[in-house]
């Protein structure tokens, strides 16, 4: 019990901040908002699945991926694919070439499955292709280049490439991916209609709930050994290696639990928001969540929700009036972000909230266990003197 | 030309050459067990190349180095370190942003897997080895301060802290004392005849005083090459050496 209250909650405080995003996410939101709105940050929070997997790839394992858009659109194409062929049964789409196959395949004069769609009729299939697919995907990106040691900014660039790459795969292959429309017109799963209020309401529940157990999963691992390999490769990546661990196999693997997270977050967009196209794949959408989790504060898996939230809220608003300004000025905050806000909002809080009496018990305190013998004082600077001689 | 011997270290015509440049130059160089060696030279001698290929950093153009008579050239850095080859480089190598406890935690060997770490327990072993170490070092009233703020010298024992975390048969040091005061350099030396006790040590180093306190014996590299191998008073007395080096 101490052991999951530690390592997945992150002790008191840590406990102290889930809870109130889950308070937030599971209560107050719902009771709030009307559906419309209460939708909206459903679709809010799947991004925030790409931000906290932004966090530990690039927050803690300090990758700079800027192609999260590649895995949160595999993630949501394999769940769009799977309910666009239950979609597409015989007699709803009678009036096609060949009945039976997705709309957009039959424009494009396809007149069979292609081979790779037909596993996706199988829900089991396709909760694992959303987890898998991503994960391999990654591996293979991640193995071909952590291992050549190809890392920094030319990481980021060649994410940015691949995600580039595979939108304009998406929207050139037409008959088998829907193109730059994508996969729309979704209507059940597995028989249950999920364009309705109840079913709107129990996806957003079922998205918050997995929100919160990805954070969990987070916490799990960067309380581990592996979170301070983390820290400590960001800071010196040689004296890593030369303290006997293979690098390139801890950020091959980080890579791919952030590949997966995205991917659910994808697969969760898709159920919610009721289609998925390439515009959620590309370079655009990939800086948004780079932009979402510096705002949340790249070292804080519940600051990048907040983040999230506050950044998807401004756009809302601020699109429905100005729509053409909107980009600017995200671009503008995530430059005074960085400038002013390194640790972006969780940054903020913790600077200032320790200051508020009542609010201190939330605050992350700096130490969390004291190795320092009892008798010492602290501060004390044992042979320090002339150092600097 | 590889041969089974009963040295701890066996580097036998180690060459790497850097676009026709040999940095390094067939180079033939035994260490013993529990064996101090000090290796100084001039700028450029090859020194702390030398110990890039001991240690993997840097491949070997030819040559052998057999570690316990095993093959290292060709294997993975961190395959090296497992073996028991630890290395410390010349500016401090520290993670600043962890406490120095997390510092010598981290370097435990264990949990070296990707696994292996997710599901790493910090046991009562190695809370024991953290502290032994850090008294060792004398950083055992600061174990929860960040690394970031100490000072210079206490950053060089921290990573050489780290070092014996993994309790290494050959330990390589390279400039331990450069920019330490006068007695954080006594202390040092103190640290070192210390740890040498039961592990072999190769340190690179300029200062001679330093040298002088700690040498058993020397080595004198010269543009990648042995100039002179003896006891400290020997080589200081050959000419060739005070030709190029000491007589600077």
């Amino acid at each position: 019990m101490n052991f999951v209250f530690e390592r997945f909650l992150g002790g008191r405080s840590g406990a102290w901040a889930i809870g109130l995003l889950a308070l937030l996410i599971l209560v107050i939101l719902p009771l709030a908002l009307d559906l419309f709105r209460l939708n909206l940050v459903g679709k809010y929070l799947t991004y925030a699945f790409a931000a906290v997997s932004l966090v530990l790839l690039w927050g803690y394992g300090g990758i700079l991926s800027l192609g999260q858009g590649i895995f949160f659109g595999l993630g949501g194409y394999a769940m769009a694919m799977f309910l666009k062929l239950e979609a597409s049964d015989p007699e709803s789409t009678s009036i096609q070439t060949t009945p039976g196959i997705p709309d957009f395949m039959d424009w494009n004069q396809l007149y069979e499955l292609p081979w790779f769609w037909v596993p996706f009729e199988s829900f089991t299939f396709t909760l694992i292709a959303i987890l898998v697919v991503p994960a391999v995907f990654a591996f293979i990106i991640g193995y071909s280049m952590f291992k050549r040691r190809v890392g920094g900014v030319y990481f980021a660039i060649i994410t940015q490439v691949i995600a580039v790459i595979l939108t304009v795969l998406i929207v050139g292959q037409q008959g088998y991916t829907g193109g730059i429309n994508g996969i729309t017109d979704l209507r059940t799963l597995n028989g249950w209609d999920i364009r309705t209020d109840e079913a709107k309401y129990l996806l957003y529940f079922l998205n918050a709930i997995l929100l919160l157990g990805v954070i969990m999963l987070g916490k799990f691992i960067l309380t581990s050994k592996f979170g301070q390999l983390l820290l400590a490769m960001k800071d010196k990546e040689d004296r890593v290696r030369f303290s006997g661990y293979d690098v390139s196999n801890f950020k091959i693997f980080i890579f791919c639990v952030s590949a997966v997270i995205a991917a659910i977050g994808g697969a969760m967009f898709t159920l919610q928001v009721g289609f998925m196209s390439p515009s959620f794949v590309g370079i655009v959408p990939s800086i948004e969540m780079v932009i979402f989790a510096a705002v949340g504060g790249r070292m804080s898996l519940i600051g990048v929700v907040y983040g999230t939230l506050l950044v998807n809220a401004g756009k809302t608003a601020f699109s429905e009036t100005f729509p053409e300004l909107w980009l600017f000025l995200m671009g503008g905050l995530f430059i005074a972000v960085v400038m002013f806000f390194p640790n972006g909002l969780a940054g903020i809080w913790n600077k200032y909230a320790p200051k508020v009496p009542f609010l201190r018990p939330l605050c992350t305190s700096s130490k969390k266990v004291t190795h320092q013998p009892e008798s010492e004082p602290v501060a004390s600077e044992p042979t320090t003197e002339g150092a600097k001689s | 030309m590889t041969t089974t011997t009963d040295f701890l270290l066996a580097i036998e015509d180690l060459t790497v050459s850097f676009d026709g440049f040999k940095a390094v130059d067939t180079l033939t160089m035994y260490i013993d067990k529990n064996e101090l060696r000090v290796i100084i030279g001039p700028n450029g001698a090859g020194k702390t190349t030398l110990l890039d290929l001991i240690c993997g950093k840097t491949k070997a153009s030819s040559g052998s180095i057999q570690f316990k008579n095993t093959e290292m050239t060709k294997q993975a850095e961190h395959q090296i370190v497992r073996a028991g080859i630890g290395r410390k480089f010349q500016t401090p190598s520290i993670y600043e942003n962890l406490t120095v406890y997390q510092n010598l935690e981290v370097s435990y060997p264990e949990g070296r897997g990707v696994f292996g770490s997710l599901f790493f327990k910090t046991t009562e072993a190695v809370t024991k080895r953290v502290n032994e170490v850090a008294k060792e070092i004398q950083l055992d009233t600061m174990l929860d301060t960040e690394a970031a703020i100490l000072s210079h010298g206490q950053k060089q024992w921290l990573e050489i802290g780290m070092l014996l975390m993994q309790d290494p048969e050959l330990l390589m040091l390279d400039e331990p004392v450069a920019g330490m005061s006068a007695k954080e350099r006594d202390e040092t030396a103190e640290l070192l005849n210390r740890i040498c006790e039961n592990r072999s040590v190769i340190v690179i180093e300029h200062d001679m005083e330093f040298v002088k306190k700690i040498a058993r014996k020397v080595t004198v590299l010269h543009q990648g090459k042995i100039l002179a191998e003896g006891p400290m008073d020997k080589v200081q007395a050959d000419e060739k050496v005070i030709e190029v080096y000491l007589g600077h």
